[in-house]
């Protein structure tokens, strides 16, 4: 069917593709920025000569980076806190979740439960009484200081529950029939069902123990146990002049070819996982929403 | 008895969960009791002596704490603002955008600034924003535009943060309109262009009652962030001269708790802003459940 569309239809078009085009520019321009600054020689960024296109293309400051140090030492932690903490966060959420999904009559107690975890999200102690809490338990420098305090995402494991609770109820009626446990009920067929929303929550807590940083910065004190995300906060933000001293007598690069290149290597991980991120995100929120 | 013999697996799957919040949230909980003792990590807990009100008095009393007060909620207004109408129109204008390949591609490009953390958002920020040679001032040098100090001035410190949590935070928000966006029943549209109603009508009468709901469901849920004005954004932008239009409450707790090691008095500033942001939080659930059916569980 095509029929001609009005002058103001047309123009409604035209300028939708306008501001989404501009905003999508927006989106991305800083990031390539960042990319071309990270390949160009230290002479071109120093002369304010590098827009998005990299000016006399040079592998200087992965050079620099790769040959290892601070930046690789942050690397491993933020890849195993990320590693570890993925799998405990994803077993407390299942083991909780599934109690959790039954309704008052199956579980008698499943209101009770649900208010303790839901409070959590209404109230909390804040940064100090967390940090006393930690340093208590002698956490402090320590790789489970990054995991313990967050391994119960209360946010993911309603989202959990709201899907199984919607799953079909007939197959685990069959499966009690039968005789299983609800050990083998969540196993067997509560799991292999869940896989759209086990693959989101796992992509969301990978991102979050990513991303973060903050923890890094209070729970550690010896910068060698600093996640990428803590050092490079040290490096990235706080004033360059430790980026200038930490470069010695590499005279190739600039610190802003250095600070570029660290940038983008602790974005590729993202990058790598983010058509997953994409697909599974929207899901996501489709998938946690309350039915009924 | 018998309950408990049938429900007892039940107890035991949550048994674990239940023993790490205890200890990582119910225990520091109870920890802000701090707030009201005079608490010095030299002298320990047992001889910390108790003070009432006073960590609050003194909080009161400080000029500073009013400053970052009203920085916050300046701040997060405008982030609550923005945070909803710019995500709204950019789905909007997304949907009408009908050659799929261009849709996905400006869709990659807007939600990827979502998931990438704000320590390399202020990294990069911190470099295009630069007075010297930063990609923007350059661009504006070439109108004859003099430089301006986006994060170095108090004029445009709050507007710098503004716009850059747009360029960070609005796919999010556009993610989920879009979400709402695609469950439309596309015969309303054919339905509507049969009645000889254009682009403008159709948005008008079928896409904007659509999302309706979630419009009204983003909005009241992003109420409870009235006290979270970002703190990972602002501490990693913040320097000693913009502090006056930037310095936030979770800014000045982790000045005087963690860098000044006044755990009493940082613990009396976290819970004022611990119980205002309960309030709105209930508020926002209440509001979201009453207008828009949202429950969380």
């Amino acid at each position: 069917m095509h029929y001609k569309e009005s002058l103001g239809s047309r123009i409604y078009v035209a300028i939708a593709y306008i501001i989404v085009t501009i905003f999508s520019i927006a989106c991305i321009y800083p990031i390539l920025h960042v990319l071309a600054v990270s390949f160009s020689s230290k002479v071109a960024v120093n002369a304010g000569l590098v827009n998005i296109i990299p000016v006399d293309f040079s592998l200087d400051a992965y050079e620099f980076v790769m040959r290892g140090g601070a930046f690789f030492t942050a690397f491993a932690v933020s890849v195993k806190r990320t590693l570890l903490g993925v799998v405990i966060s994803m077993v407390f959420v299942i083991l909780a979740g599934y109690p959790l999904s039954k309704t008052k009559r199956q579980f008698s107690a499943r209101n009770f439960y649900m208010w303790f975890f839901v409070f959590t999200m209404l109230f909390s102690g804040g940064m100090i009484p967390s940090y006393i809490v930690v340093s208590k338990l002698g956490l402090i420098d320590s790789l489970w200081a990054l995991i313990l305090p967050a391994a119960v995402p209360v946010y993911y494991l309603i989202l959990f529950q709201n899907f199984v609770k919607s799953l079909p109820d007939g197959l685990i009626e069959a499966a009690y029939i039968d005789g299983a446990g609800e050990g083998t009920v969540l196993g067997k067929i509560i799991l292999p069902l869940s896989k759209p929303i086990l693959a989101t929550l796992v992509l969301f807590i990978a991102v979050n123990h990513w991303n973060a940083w903050f923890d890094g910065m209070i729970y550690m004190n010896r910068p060698e146990n600093y996640p990428l995300q803590t050092y490079l906060q040290t490096i990235v933000v706080q004033v360059n002049l430790k980026a200038v001293t930490s470069l010695g007598d590499v005279t190739n690069i600039s610190p802003q070819n250095s600070k570029s290149a660290q940038i983008i290597l602790a974005m590729l991980p993202i990058v790598i996982v983010y058509p997953f991120l994409q697909k599974y995100f929207t899901k996501g929120i489709v998938l946690g929403s309350v039915k009924g | 008895m018998k309950k408990f013999k049938k429900e007892w697996p039940f107890h035991l799957m949550l048994l674990p969960a239940v023993i790490m919040v205890i200890i990582f949230n119910y225990v520091p909980m109870a920890g802000v009791s701090l707030a009201f003792l005079d608490y010095k990590p030299a002298k320990g807990l047992a001889k910390a002596a108790f003070v009432g009100w006073k960590q609050f008095e003194t909080l009161f009393e400080n000029p500073n704490f009013f400053l970052a007060l009203k920085n916050t909620v300046i701040i997060a207004g405008w982030k609550l603002i923005t945070g909803l109408i710019v995500p709204l129109v950019l789905a909007l204008l997304l949907n009408e955008i009908r050659k799929s390949w261009y849709k996905r591609v400006a869709q990659t490009l807007i939600y990827l600034p979502y998931f990438i953390s704000w320590v390399l958002m202020a990294g990069i920020i911190v470099d295009i924003f630069s007075p010297t040679d930063g990609l923007v001032n350059r661009a504006l040098e070439s109108f004859g535009v003099e430089p301006i100090y986006f994060l170095g001035s108090n004029t445009w410190a709050r507007f710098t943060m503004i716009l850059t949590n747009i360029w960070k935070e609005a796919g999010w928000g556009t993610i989920i309109f879009m979400a709402a966006l695609t469950g439309v029943d596309l015969n309303l549209y054919e339905a509507a262009v049969i009645d000889g109603a254009g682009r403008l009508k159709q948005m008008q009468h079928v896409t904007i009652p659509a999302i309706v709901p979630t419009i009204v469901l983003v909005g009241t849920l992003s109420l409870s962030n009235v006290l979270n004005a970002g703190f990972d954004q602002i501490y990693n932008l913040m320097t000693g001269v913009t502090m006056e239009t930037l310095d936030i409450i979770d800014t000045l707790v982790y000045r005087i708790g963690v860098q000044n090691g006044q755990f009493s008095l940082a613990t009396a500033a976290g819970l004022f802003k611990s119980v205002v942001s309960s309030f709105f939080i209930i508020l926002s659930y209440r509001l979201a459940d009453k207008l828009a059916g949202y429950k969380i569980f």
